[in-house]
């Protein structure tokens, strides 16, 4: 097999739109990923051939909706390699998925207790540990960088000790790229016996995850940043982690027996999954991700390893572009910021030539100021941007750069 | 130069027909338009988008309300400028009646103060016409 990505191109309609009559250069895939045209047709025909509620089965559309329903669940459990499907907890996105994990440890922390997270979180995977300790009067360490944006991996080491319960970090920096070495990260957490949460957002997009081979007890990522829609999102977490981790919604779906007064859980995975789910996101996400597998995954590394290599070297010749994020293991976003040129001005000038990419703080303010700035523009590719689309985003940067200065 | 008049931004803007002229003239309004000293650029005068930060400094002259405003990034100081051309030494009354929003359409630069863009204008201008309400207008 190999990778023409000219003909994957052709399977995102919205890619061949043209912004202000330009034809759209689209750069902001760590925000989020565009659709192939076989995961709208999924989400159009749930609802034109099946819509209906699921696990209620009293009618034929339903079976037939919760039959796909479920299906989904066993494409995510197989595109992660789960070791079963009912480690599959359907959530809204990433954020959910480390808020129904920390919202149940925070029930179980106490004072002495620590959480060790990194300096490079999303706040999705900072503010969360952060409230949890906040509660439960636990202690909330910061493993630190390096100023390249890699993890120290000393100190790292250094951070965990017997009263860490849990250990959180990023599978991928969404403000810096940084590719975090996970499973040596989740086995010196091991050593001590804390839970380890990788979040998934930005690392589900790139291949090769293998939730077993990790090691972690919990991996969250979203679907909107694998091509699936928005709205849906996954947390795998391992059967026995899982099995009577606190339930943090009540309702519908997720009970066995229901008096007034009292009520008991039901079996996983639906005893973390109250009230009616995203139907249609979940089908829609199961689809993305059978699409995404049908790809050479190490001809789509090795494409995005060469649009990033090419941003590197053209960046180089980019006079004062100073690069936020340079650690050797890095991968799809390049963060930078620029002498005499604030993010957003870049962001405004390359918008109007079609350009899309994204200009702040990366949700990472802490880490923002960690490393001494504001925030960054930030360009950030997916396997159909092209070699042609790195250089047009050069030359945007530099007509910003000449009206701008 | 002299900062226009929200009219005859509206005149000058209609007479580029590509979108760097346009972009540079309000490049060039934000560079006329003065900057506040680092002394007043206070935390509680900060409207922070999570793009670009902007300063409001406000004054009551008379009947009318002064504004000094401020931000990090040129184009959006730019865009302060035409806000202020529409509110600057106005009395609240003026400032209530006027039409921000068909303003900018105007302009065609309407995407540049809807609530998502997180460069603060949005927030400045619903600063303004709370303070405008706040006297009456």
């Amino acid at each position: 097999m190999s990778f023409d990505v000219a003909a994957i191109r052709k399977e995102f309609p919205i890619l061949s739109q043209t912004v202000d009559g330009k034809p759209l250069v689209y750069l902001d895939n760590g925000a989020t990923t565009q659709k192939p045209q076989v995961v709208i047709d999924s989400l159009v025909n749930f609802y034109t051939q099946c819509n209906a509620n699921v696990h209620r089965g009293a009618h034929q559309l339903s079976d037939e909706a919760t039959r796909r329903y479920e299906k989904a669940r066993d494409q995510v459990a197989t595109f992660i390699n789960a070791a079963h499907r009912n480690e599959v907890i359907w959530t809204s996105g990433t954020t959910e998925g480390i808020n129904l994990v920390a919202k149940g440890l925070a029930q179980q922390l106490e004072a002495g207790d620590e959480v060790v997270v990194t300096e490079m979180e999303h706040h999705a995977n900072l503010v969360t540990w952060q409230q949890a300790c906040l509660q439960s009067g636990a202690t909330l360490r910061v493993a630190p960088i390096f100023d390249n944006g890699e993890l120290d991996l000393d100190t790292f080491k250094a951070s965990l000790g017997p009263n860490t319960r849990m250990v959180a970090f990023p599978h991928v920096s969404n403000a810096l790229g940084t590719v975090n070495p996970v499973k040596e990260l989740t086995a010196m957490a091991k050593a001590y016996g804390a839970l380890v949460l990788v979040d998934g957002a930005q690392g589900i997009a790139h291949g090769d995850v293998d939730v077993q081979a990790l090691g972690c007890d919990f991996y969250a990522f979203s679907g909107h940043k694998v091509f699936g829609p928005t709205g849906i999102g996954v947390l795998w977490g391992k059967q026995s982690v899982l099995e009577d981790w606190p339930v943090w919604l009540t309702g519908g779906e997720m009970i066995a027996d229901v008096t007034y007064q009292s009520a008991t859980w039901g079996a996983l995975p639906n005893r973390l999954e109250a009230g009616t789910p995203n139907i249609a996101g979940a089908i829609g996400l199961g689809t993305a991700l059978d699409w995404f597998s049908n790809l050479d995954i190490a001809a789509v590394q090795a494409h995005e390893k060469a649009l990033i290599d090419a941003a590197m070297t053209q960046a180089a010749d980019i006079q004062g572009m100073r690069l936020i994020g340079t650690a050797p293991n890095k991968i799809g976003i390049l963060s930078f910021v620029m002498d005499n040129a604030h993010p957003a001005d870049i962001g405004f000038i390359l918008d109007r030539q079609g350009i899309a990419i994204r200009t702040g703080d990366n949700c990472a303010q802490p880490l923002m100021h960690r490393l001494g700035i504001n925030g960054t523009a930030r360009a950030s590719f997916s396997l159909y941007n092209t070699l042609e689309e790195v250089s047009a985003f050069f030359a945007g940067l530099r007509k910003a750069q000449t009206m701008l200065g | 130069m002299q900062l226009p008049s929200s009219q005859e931004i509206v005149e000058d803007l209609e007479f580029f027909d590509d979108w760097e002229q346009k972009y540079q003239y309000i490049i060039d309004l934000g560079k006329a338009l003065p900057r506040l000293d680092d002394a007043q650029k206070t935390p509680e005068r900060l409207v922070k988008g999570c793009q670009s930060s902007v300063w409001l400094v406000t004054s009551m002259m008379d009947d009318k309300i002064h504004f000094e405003v401020d931000s990090d990034a040129v184009i959006v100081h730019g865009l302060l400028a035409l806000v202020m051309a529409a509110y600057n030494d106005k009395t609240p009354a003026e400032i209530t009646a006027f039409d921000i929003d068909g303003y900018f359409e105007a302009l065609d630069l309407e995407r540049h103060i809807t609530p998502t863009r997180g460069n603060g204008l949005r927030a400045i201008v619903g600063k303004i016409q709370h303070l405008a309400a706040q006297h009456g207008g």
